[in-house]
């Protein structure tokens, strides 16, 4: 049997590279890749918890496990709203370079 | 809140008797408010019906109220009688308690009061009954008939008034009755408001009525100056309070004593028309002659007499001011008669008379002889209310007899102007003047037999009332103040003599106008009630004749004066009064009544040069006053408007100093320095302040997604950082 810790070490692992990915890439596809991977990984969180507290009061608990159905389909829902707006910046400035839309500045 | 406060206890009865009468007493005596209430009923009566009766119901329902007045009166004079003069008070409410001074609304019955009541309610209900007759026609020959309502609305408040006055139990009270009688007066002098006294448009009468009430605010001025130093000194205002306090004073002529009683002669001096302040009673005759009877003659005028009279305990702790009150009497009553004797209007001639015996009546009570002058205040209720309303029918007769004469002359020039085209003019007729009078002897032989009972009462002529009460006074002077004796035996000579020259001036010789000829005799209702005053005058002496057993008014009013010395009749006095008074006469019938004056013929008196014109222009009392009085008060009243008020008080201190100081507050102060360089640079360094920051902080804002992300990360590592390292 896997200890929790490791699910969460490598939860935060995946955390990580996601945020990373978030501030250094600068293609907006990549950039909710990197959301994406950000979410699996709290989701990863969630399961291990809910897990992790069904073995301590040994009956069946699936608290976190539903949550995480939650976030897949906000996660489905944002996708599909970036992905029409990416659509829609690339139809006018025929560039998806997301440094290049800084007009919206003080 | 009523409450009786029996009287001790009674002498000389058993005891279910002295039970009995006690109840009755207190019985009677709890009608004591309807003095006050009766004539207010009437008031009220006439007030909200008076639009929709007819004359004789409102005359009745007015006259009926101060009869009811009467009739209380003469039960509450019984009551007094059963109890042997004791004071008896009814309270009717609380009226002030403030701090030490607690005053109820008292009313006092004794003697001298009930004495005051009888008068005032017996001669009013006659007059009111005279009125009906009188107003009937006085409003037809003044074309307004819808005030007739108004006349006996006024005559009923000034009856409440006048008992008020005379029921009070303090100083205050009488204040309340003196003031509302002076209300009254104000009101019925200015009666016809809007013309004067012959009828055509003018401010005379409410000018006159002016007068009458700011010469008497002067006197009222002196009235509360005592009321106050009362209170000041004696806590109290109640009679009987103050009477002690001031008994209590040892010394004889005490200044405090002598303050107030000087205070309170002002008043008497404003209220019964006595030197200085007389001059607003000749110009009261502006009034109806109803009013002039009741208010300027029988009644209110003779409220300084009774003040004086029911002063009596302070007056004798004061015998300098009791001299000074005896000497104003005894000049008025003689400068008066001089100046009656040079009057042509037969009302002027009885205003200055009634002044005259005003000023023998505050001789009396001023010598301390306060029975004798109480006794002259009744007997001269009776015979000059009748010499006042006679005057009033003659008046009335000539009018009648005018009216006649312009209606025919009316219709014959207008029958004229159909033919000839002309027009005619109404030249002013006066009907009080005795000029245009003579012969109406004939034409009014009821008023005229009146007219000559009044004359013989007024002139002291035995055994008519006046004889009896002037002798008691001149005797009482003679035997203490001589200097005051000569000045009333002048003034009863000179009575004499204006008296017969009225009567011959009136009745007698030929008429000296058409309307003297054309006259007509006055209605029952005029003449009934005189024939009730012309009995009372020829027997009002038997209230009090000098003989021992015949005292009574002296015994009835001793219960509350205290007892006076009854002085047997003196024939020394009497009979030179009396001689006097029939020389008096004798002599105006060789001047007057020999040959009577003819038409448009002057005075014989104009003999006398300068003296004559003197009295005939009232020595020039009132030209005196316009010029030592009123015009410098009018430059002093000029000069506080102008200078004082408008130049000093406005342009300086309101102009100069008060807007001056607030504009330069404003504009440097608060402008400049407090505004400008306090909140409004604040204001502006605050959006100054705020517009560098955001200047500053917009950098942030460079529209990089990539770098908001990281100040997100970098936020929530901060955060996480220190949660875990807390």
């Amino acid at each position: 049997m896997i200890s929790t810790n490791y699910y969460i070490i490598l939860s935060a692992i995946l955390f990580t590279i996601g945020a990373l990915g978030v501030l250094i890439r600068r293609n907006p596809l990549v950039i909710f890749m990197s959301i994406e991977l950000m979410l699996n990984a709290a989701n990863l969180a969630f399961v291990a918890f809910g897990r992790s507290w069904e073995i301590a009061k040994g009956e069946a608990f699936f608290n976190g496990q539903i949550f995480v159905f939650f976030v897949i389909a906000v996660a489905a829902a944002e996708v599909a709203v970036g992905l029409a707006l990416i659509v829609e910046i690339f139809k006018t400035k025929k560039n998806i370079n997301i440094d290049e839309m800084n007009s919206l500045k003080g | 809140m009523v409450s009786i406060r029996p009287s001790k206890c009674i002498r000389g009865y058993s005891t279910t008797e002295m039970d009995e009468l006690m109840h009755l007493s207190e019985t009677i005596l709890s009608l004591a408010p309807w003095l006050v209430f009766a004539p207010l009923t009437g008031l009220l009566i006439n007030l909200i019906f008076g639009k929709r009766f007819n004359e004789r119901t409102i005359g009745t329902v007015a006259s009926s109220a101060s009869g009811a007045a009467f009739v209380v009166s003469v039960l509450l004079a019984y009551a007094v009688s059963i109890n042997h003069g004791e004071v008896m008070r009814w309270r009717l409410a609380e009226w002030i308690h403030v701090g030490t001074l607690s005053l109820d609304w008292t009313f006092r019955i004794d003697s001298l009061s009930t004495t005051m009541m009888l008068v005032v309610s017996g001669v009013g209900t006659l007059i009111h009954v005279y009125a009906i007759g009188y107003m009937r026609e006085d409003v037809r020959f003044k074309h307004d008939e819808g005030r007739f309502a108004r006349f006996f609305i006024f005559l009923n408040l000034f009856i409440a008034a006048m008992m008020i006055l005379v029921s009070g139990d303090s100083y205050l009270m009488l204040f309340v009755g003196w003031e509302g009688v002076g209300l009254c007066s104000f009101l019925l002098i200015g009666f016809w408001f809007e013309m004067d006294t012959l009828g055509r448009p003018s401010w005379a009468n409410s000018d006159a009525a002016k007068k009458a009430f700011v010469a008497n605010r002067i006197g009222d001025f002196g009235f509360l100056i005592a009321a106050f130093l009362m209170f000041w000194n004696f806590g109290s205002l109640q009679f009987d309070d103050v009477f002690l306090g001031a008994s209590s004073l040892s010394a004889i002529n005490s200044p405090l004593t002598v303050a107030i009683t000087l205070f309170l002669l002002l008043g008497v001096a404003g209220k019964s028309a006595q030197i200085p302040l007389y001059v607003w009673l000749p110009d009261a005759m502006a009034g109806p002659t109803p009013v002039s009877a009741l208010i300027h003659a029988a009644t209110m005028v003779t409220a300084g007499v009774y003040l004086v009279a029911r002063s009596a305990p302070i007056y004798t702790t004061a015998p300098a001011a009791q001299y000074l009150v005896a000497m104003t009497g005894a000049v008025t009553a003689l400068f008066a008669a001089t100046i009656a004797v040079g009057q042509y209007d037969i009302k002027k001639v009885l205003a200055y008379s009634t002044i005259s015996q005003l000023g023998f009546m505050v001789a009396a009570v001023g010598m301390g002889a306060y029975v004798a002058g109480m006794f002259h205040l009744v007997t001269h209720a009776f015979f000059k209310a009748l010499l006042f309303l006679s005057a009033g029918s003659v008046i009335l007769g000539l009018e009648r007899g005018h009216h006649h004469l312009a209606h025919k002359k009316e219709s014959d020039d207008s029958r004229r102007r159909r033919s000839q085209g002309t027009s005619h003019s109404h030249e002013p007729f006066d009907p009080g003047d005795m000029r245009n009078m003579g012969g109406l002897r004939k034409s009014m032989p009821v008023t005229f037999w009146l007219y000559i009972v009044g004359t013989l009462a007024l002139a002291g002529i035995v055994p008519f009332a006046g004889f009896w009460s002037k002798d008691e006074i001149l005797l009482d002077a003679r035997l203490h103040f001589p200097a005051v004796y000569w000045l009333l035996t002048i003034a009863a000579f000179l009575t004499a003599f204006y008296m017969g020259r009225q009567i011959w001036m009136v009745f007698f010789g030929e008429s000296r106008t058409e309307a003297a000829a054309h006259a007509e005799e006055s209605p029952k209702v005029m003449t009934v009630p005189l024939m009730v005053l012309a009995a009372l005058s020829v027997l009002g002496g038997g209230l009090n004749l000098p003989f021992d057993g015949f005292h009574n008014l002296g015994h009835w009013l001793g219960h509350t004066l205290g007892e006076v010395e009854s002085l047997p009749l003196d024939l020394t006095v009497a009979g030179v009064s009396t001689l006097l008074a029939l020389a008096a006469i004798f002599i105006s019938w060789l001047l007057y009544g020999r040959t009577p004056l003819e038409a448009g013929q002057t005075d014989p008196l104009k003999g006398l040069g300068f003296v004559f014109k003197g009295m005939e222009n009232k020595w020039l009392m009132d030209e005196f006053y316009q010029v030592a009085i009123i015009e410098p008060f009018k430059k002093l009243s000029q000069f506080l408007a102008d200078v004082i008020d408008w130049r000093f008080w406005h342009d300086f201190v309101h102009d100069t100093l008060i807007v001056g100081t607030y504009n330069w507050l404003s504009s440097i102060a608060l402008d400049r320095y407090a505004d400008r360089k306090g909140i409004d640079a604040f204001a502006n360094w605050l959006g100054a302040a705020t517009q560098w920051i955001s200047q500053t902080i917009r950098k942030a804002q460079n529209g990089f997604v990539r770098s908001y992300a990281l100040a997100v990360m970098l936020g929530v590592v901060v955060i996480l950082g220190y949660l875990i390292l807390k």
